[in-house]
């Protein structure tokens, strides 16, 4: 992690960030915008038109080789082998006792050669795990987060606008292509997101970051921040690493088991078929304030529990949040009590999504 | 409120709050900076009448879609009047700081404290 005497690391859209007004704030040792301009403005923009993020802090770990599979499916709690040629896939990478090291996705490049995209405040512990685990591999692992910019291009009209500046099609869902991109050759663009709108994501060499950002916005993408990228994904009860998921708590506690193939004998599969089988002592539900306030990180749950996550929904407009409660209390419709910083606010346990778009 | 201002009629203090003296009692809110680093205002619950404020102490809160930030009182005393109506539209903090955003009036324990607060031109200067 970096300290804050630490020189904060620039994506390649830095001077594009500062001219749009931007507030850079320090986030996982890099410089990143929060925000443009407004949160619930950029936030609607995503749900309702189209915005881009530049997200290149997050880090991308190669694996190639003949043993690159099995060793992947060593490490990742998911099925490897399904991931098709062209195919994206999640999964979390697990500690032994199942702790949650974080989580990934893992793109299949060709038959032996995989992308892995790491949390930004991950990066170096995933792979320095990464390499201590290969040893046992006949494999090639790769820090790769130098030579590749990420933006993702989210929305109802994020296909369509990313088309007009394609040759090729774009993959479908969970799909990636390499395709050339507003002049940029080699984009690897994939067709997943972190909002709950259709879109892409685009893995692209940090020379050509800026001709892709500007074709983007000029053509009407808003440019959207790291705050609003955390309302859309808590809309939709996506994780957040370093708040829903630590390494003191599992899969199985934070909903993802449906991520973990115990079969397929990855690191940590055996705490995790225990943990399936026996239950564990809390869970990770979505819930709604029903009355005024919001909830945060941290806030305490009256009689037990914690909020991971807690933000003013902008499509509903009310606090929302993904919070650990007792085994026995997660039901949908049971209504609990958070302390947020002295005051008892009632919320109600709701089923995922939180924000579902109507129609 | 897209451009910034400090009124001269107010006094300031150096976290951000603006008062305005009316013989013992004053009208506290926070300023146009404050407002614009913050983003916008989503939710504000009154503290309520009758609360004892301290000087450089947080008396109440004001929340971002993204976090939550401590108000600062300016002056010292007790509250005797809170603006209900930011509960509904709290946006009124970014759109009119100095008006219909005001926070709370509260009745001046320590009148003396004004001199330790300062003009608008000497808070703008601390802005730069």
């Amino acid at each position: 992690m970096a300290s804050g005497s630490e020189t904060l690391k620039r994506t390649p859209l830095h001077d594009r960030h500062a001219a749009a007004g931007a507030r850079l704030v320090p986030f996982a040792g890099w410089e990143m915008p929060v925000q443009y301009a407004g949160i619930r403005e950029e936030h609607v923009a995503v749900r309702e038109h189209v915005g881009v993020f530049d997200v290149s802090h997050m880090g991308e770990i190669e694996t190639s080789g003949p043993g690159a599979e099995a060793f992947l499916q060593r490490i990742l709690s998911n099925d490897v082998g399904r991931i098709a040629e062209d195919g994206a896939q999640y999964s979390v990478l697990c500690k032994d006792d199942g702790g949650v090291l974080d989580d990934l996705f893992t793109y299949r490049l060709g038959p032996d050669r995989f992308l892995t995209v790491t949390n930004a405040s991950n990066h170096e512990k995933d792979l320095a795990w990464f390499k201590q685990h290969a040893a046992d591999h006949d494999v090639t692992v790769e820090d790769r987060v130098h030579d590749y910019a990420m933006l993702a291009v989210q929305g109802p009209e994020a296909r369509a606008l990313v088309e007009q500046l394609t040759e090729g099609e774009l993959p479908r869902r969970f799909r990636t292509a390499t395709l050339t991109v507003a002049g940029a050759e080699n984009v690897l663009v994939a067709g997943t997101g972190y909002t709950g709108e259709d879109g892409v994501e685009l893995l692209l060499a940090p020379e050509h970051a800026t001709a892709v950002w500007d074709a983007l916005t000029s053509r009407g993408a808003t440019p959207v921040g790291l705050g609003a990228r955390d309302t859309l994904r808590l809309e939709v009860c996506f994780h957040l690493y370093g708040n829903d998921l630590c390494e003191d708590r599992g899969p199985i506690e934070a909903g993802l088991g449906w991520c973990c193939k115990e079969d397929t004998d990855f690191i940590g599969a055996a705490a995790i078929r225990a943990a399936r089988a026996d239950g564990t002592a809390e869970q990770l539900v979505p819930f709604v304030l029903t009355g005024p306030g919001i909830a945060r990180q941290g806030n305490p749950v009256v009689d037990g529990g914690e909020v991971t996550s807690g933000t003013l929904s902008p499509c509903l407009g009310q606090g929302i949040g993904l919070a650990y409660l007792p085994a026995g209390r997660t039901e949908p419709g049971t209504m609990f009590e958070i302390d947020v910083r002295g005051k008892q606010r009632p919320a109600e346990v709701r089923e995922k999504p939180l924000y579902r778009k109507e129609g | 409120m897209a451009e910034a201002s400090y009124p001269s009629d107010l006094k300031y203090h150096p976290e951000h709050d603006w008062a305005r003296i009316e013989g013992d009692t004053a009208t506290l809110g926070i300023t146009w900076y404050a407002q614009e680093q913050l983003g916008e205002v989503v939710f504000f619950d009154p503290p309520a009448v009758g609360t004892e404020v301290s000087k450089d102490q947080p008396y109440t809160e004001v929340e971002s879609v993204k976090a939550v930030s401590d108000v600062v009182a300016p002056l010292s005393g007790e509250i005797v009047e809170v603006n209900e109506t930011l509960g509904d539209t709290p946006e009124q903090i970014n759109e009119d700081p100095y008006g219909a955003g005001w926070m709370v009036k509260v009745r001046l324990s320590n009148v003396d404290e004004v001199e330790q607060l300062m003009d608008s031109s000497a808070y703008e200067g601390t802005l730069t």
